[in-house]
């Protein structure tokens, strides 16, 4: 495959030929032993799994000869290891359940559940999507996990607001509207509160955001911004220390040769940076100021910045002035 | 002396060469011959870069110096879903510049996933004297101010078309720029815009445009507005609403009926932001002639849904919430004999429990009664072998097949199986399967499969799945078709990826991302060959400072003749052999 010096093609097409034959071996049919298909290249890697460090670089078919024997088998890390590298949050429960390389298992524990839960399952034909899927019974309340499900963010912001367990009423309510979250339209003072009421509600029912609003955030001398789901998080606590994590290794990233890392807590008035906020009239406030769920329904844009900075900035809101 | 072919002169070969319309036939075509590839590149007139990064625009221009139209698409597709930093790249800025010197003649501009400013907006209205159509989809970076100069600029503008981007929406005064003797607009689409629009403006701006076929609003544009819209536009063939919900008043709904009526070319629908089902009625007169049909932000009950979709039997698209649950797919599919493309999104995507009535049944329905169906989208909660099977069995049409249950790695719900054979079945009687995406509880077996089966393929996107390097290899050596593959949080890692090294030359891109994927192996990759671009991305800082083994964050591998690129924000690393780390 790889077709460049001469050298490296002998010794690169002697491993060809061996990985090959042994993925000759695994291209079976379909409806092989479960066992044999639990493992891939070949019984090195089941002597792998017992023991963690091998150092059997030669009978790798793909070695290519360029890395250690650690590496190579790096790749079929414990669920655990592996998982610390995703990006995935707050699953740990599940992952313990589902985790890929011990597909064997997963099989086990499901059915070892299914067995109390067979006895409930009405007929499959019949929409019973109580019964649909057991993991999704046996975890506890998860963060999002990065862009999954695969939807845009203007589907998100638009996705039905009200409460997670009902669809829309029927018949023709004018109060149906304010169900939604109106990001575009110019809302009274009572369609906010209407709105931000439902929301609260809505968090309380489902145990956790059923919907995500993911914000833009800068920080002054960062060239990169990020967005942050607000929906995520219920209180000015955690988005303060998220925010400061987000730009605690930015931070780290640009300052690299400074021996101290710089402490940024971002809400505690004690460091160097506070966090603004333009909501969706455009005007820009200080974070902190009103009730969470108030600040979480209008907020369109987070902006940290440098207190020594606040004067310079023109403060909308009840309070035109900088507070610390 | 004997004729032959290459003593034409080259005005024949050009005439014959201008009913040659495709890219691929283009592409051909200038293989044959040194003085067919010259006389082939002076008579193209349109182009499209499907990575803007794998060419650069003097390499661009130089070979093509006499464009018309352009086609640039900036960042990979999974940055729709967050997945992609911002400053990232796909910045339209020096594609533009360098445009505006090279083809002043350049009449279309169309943009998908790129950073455009309000300068390069400008250039573009100074630039180009009979510039025509701009189509900015998934674009972010501007402001209502550049689409001003436009506006004010682009005397012959045919269509202004802004789906899905991210415009800074200072003032809806921007639609007055148009001055009043412009009358050329055939396709506005500004549903992305977030405030109101100067309402008279767009209302003069409508009804003076005898040619306008397309308009697209925003929500804010009110319900009890849109009757006089129509009226000034009655030859629309497709009308995108605003918000459709109003205070229930009997002549606001006769009089939109009315207008609805009086649309007789009406062919697709759209919009429905809050959807008043009281409402929906109103544009009954036009359903018989509606071939595509757009309710993805109308949150209204199954039944309101059901009654307007039965009515549609010209159908061919619908776009749709899961309020349509399994018995409104039902009705569709007995309803809509033409039907060659639905998607159903969901309504409430991170909850834990279904809202809804809607499982693989809904979706199997619509296999069976609808003969032409070959496009889908599906978000469900459960899904099993069975249901696929029977689906891939009734529709062998499909081409392109997306399913998202969306719960990652969700067996067979009846058997607790994994969904294999199911997918399995997919791609082995879906002969002409082009884009397919996975999900649920998934091994090695499906990669499989698809290695197998799937010749035709040329897009797939994975979540979740798989076992070990095998199924990477599968996909990598089998797929003879494979332009794109987007992966995320699998365990791939670098034996597949390195020993199908010479694949990727032949793929438009890779994206592999919280997967198994060393440091290492990229720069391996990146020296090796010189003709991609091996790109990690890791924002918890420079690779090079963890060990060799470690798995990078994000890598996106694609094929260029440009080099690496030079405009790399500081979390992106090159893998290039001339330095394995950029010195940032």
């Amino acid at each position: 495959m790889m077709d460049e010096s001469g050298r490296m093609g002998r010794r690169r097409s002697h491993h060809k030929f061996s990985e090959e034959r042994e993925l000759e071996l695994r291209l079976g049919p379909p409806g092989e032993e479960k066992e044999e298909e639990e493992d891939c290249w070949s019984h090195h890697h089941n002597e792998n799994k017992r023991e963690r460090n091998s150092h059997e670089s030669d009978q790798s078919p793909l070695s290519l000869g360029y890395f250690s024997a650690q590496r190579i088998y790096n790749f079929q890390p414990k669920a655990s290891s592996f998982l610390q590298n995703m990006s995935m949050v707050g699953k740990e429960s599940k992952d313990a359940i589902s985790s890929q390389p011990c597909r064997s298992e997963v099989m086990e524990f499901h059915n070892g559940a299914v067995c109390a839960e067979k006895k409930a399952l009405s007929s499959p034909s019949s929409a019973n999507t109580a019964a649909s899927n057991n993991s999704s019974q046996k975890r506890s309340a998860a963060g999002p996990v990065v862009g999954w499900p695969p939807i845009r963010s203007f589907r998100k912001n638009n996705a039905s607001g009200s409460t997670s367990n009902s669809k829309p009423p029927l018949g023709s309510h004018h109060h149906n509207q304010h169900k939604h979250h109106h990001h575009h339209l110019n809302l009274n003072v009572e369609d906010k509160v209407a709105n931000t009421t439902n929301k609260e509600h809505v968090n309380n029912i489902s145990g956790s955001p059923n919907k995500g609003m993911f914000v833009k955030i800068n920080m002054d001398g960062i060239p990169i911004g990020r967005k942050v789901d607000i929906n995520a998080y219920d209180s000015y606590d955690k988005l303060s220390s998220v925010v400061d994590h987000l730009f605690r290794d930015l931070l780290s990233v640009q300052k690299q040769k400074q021996e101290e890392e710089e402490k940024t807590m971002i809400l505690d008035g004690s460091g160097e940076y506070t966090l603004i906020y333009e909501d969706n009239d455009g005007d820009k406030m200080l974070v902190g100021d009103v009730p969470w769920h108030m600040f979480a329904s209008t907020v369109k844009r987070l902006r940290v910045l440098k207190k020594s900075d606040l004067a310079a900035l023109s403060l909308g809101g009840k309070q035109g002035h900088i507070n610390h | 002396m004997k004729k032959t072919a290459y003593s034409f002169p080259e005005e024949v070969l050009e005439h014959v060469f201008s009913f040659i319309v495709s890219d691929k036939d283009r592409s051909s075509i200038s293989l044959v011959c040194k003085s067919w590839y010259e006389i082939e590149r002076w008579c193209r007139r349109k182009v499209f870069v499907g990575n803007c990064y794998a060419v650069s625009p003097p390499i661009l221009i130089k070979r093509f110096p006499e464009l018309r139209s352009v086609t640039l698409k900036g960042k990979p597709h999974f940055a729709d879903f967050n997945l992609v930093p911002e400053g990232w790249g796909g910045f339209a800025c020096p594609w533009i510049r360098a445009m505006a010197g090279a083809y002043p003649w350049l009449e279309e501009i169309r943009l998908k996933r790129m950073v455009v400013s309000d300068e390069s907006l400008e250039i573009i209205a100074k630039s180009f004297k009979n510039f025509k159509v701009l189509v900015l989809s998934s674009c972010e970076g501007f402001t209502t101010e550049g689409l001003a100069a436009i506006a004010a600029n682009c005397r012959n503008l045919r269509e202004l078309d802004l789906r899905e981007s991210e415009v800074e929406d200072l003032s809806g005064r921007w639609l007055s720029d148009f001055p009043d003797s412009y009358t050329s607009l055939e396709s506005l689409n500004i549903s992305c815009l977030g405030n109101e629009v100067n309402l008279l403006a767009l209302e003069r701006l409508v009804s003076r445009c005898p040619n306008l076929k397309t308009l697209r609003l925003n929500r804010a544009v009110p319900l009890d507005r849109l009757p006089n819209l129509l009226r000034g536009a009655p030859q629309l063939a497709e009308l995108g609403t605003g918000a459709y919900t109003s205070e229930m008043r009997p002549d606001v709904f006769s009089n939109l009926a009315e207008a609805f009526a009086g649309c007789k070319q009406l062919k697709a629908l759209s919009g429905f932001w809050d959807v008043l089902p009281s409402y929906l009625p109103a544009v009954y007169p036009v359903c018989s002639q509606l071939t595509s049909l757009n309710l993805s932000y109308a949150t209204v009950q199954s039944p309101d849904l059901i009654k307007l979709v039965s009515l549609c039997e010209k159908l061919q698209k619908l776009w749709v919430l899961d309020y349509i649950e399994d018995d409104g797919l039902e009705i569709l599919a007995a309803s809509c004999k033409d039907l060659r493309e639905l998607r159903v999104f969901p309504s409430d995507p991170f909850g834990l429990e279904p809202n809804v009535a809607l499982t693989e049944q809904g979706l199997v329905s619509v296999s069976e009664g609808c003969p032409k169906l070959q496009s889908v989208l599906y978000f469900c909660r459960q899904m099993s072998n069975a249901a696929l099977n029977t689906i891939a069995r009734n529709r062998p049409n499909m081409t392109r097949f997306r399913l998202c249950i969306i719960e990652p790695r969700s067996p067979d719900y009846l058997t607790l199986q994994p969904l294999d054979d199911g997918f399995g079945a997919i791609v082995e009687h879906c002969k002409d399967l082009r884009r397919l995406s996975l999900s649920g509880l998934l091994t090695d077996r499906v990669f499989e499969y698809i290695g197998t089966y799937g010749k035709k393929l040329e897009m797939l996107s994975v979540a979740f799945a798989g076992d070990s390097d095998l199924g990477l290899h599968h996909v990598l050596s089998g797929c003879d078709n494979l332009r794109k593959l987007e992966i995320r949080d699998c365990p791939f890692g670098d034996k597949a990826l390195l020993a199908n090294a010479a694949k990727l030359e032949t793929m438009r891109s890779l994206w592999m991302s919280s997967c198994s994927v060393s440091f290492g192996a990229c720069k391996v990759l990146g020296q090796k060959m010189p003709r991609l671009n091996v790109e990690v991305m890791d924002e918890s800082g420079p690779p090079d400072s963890r060990p060799e083994s470690s798995p990078v964050e994000k890598l996106y591998v694609y094929r260029t003749v440009a080099g690496p690129r030079l405009d790399m924000p500081g979390f992106v690393w090159t893998m290039d052999d001339d330095s394995a780390l950029r010195i940032s």
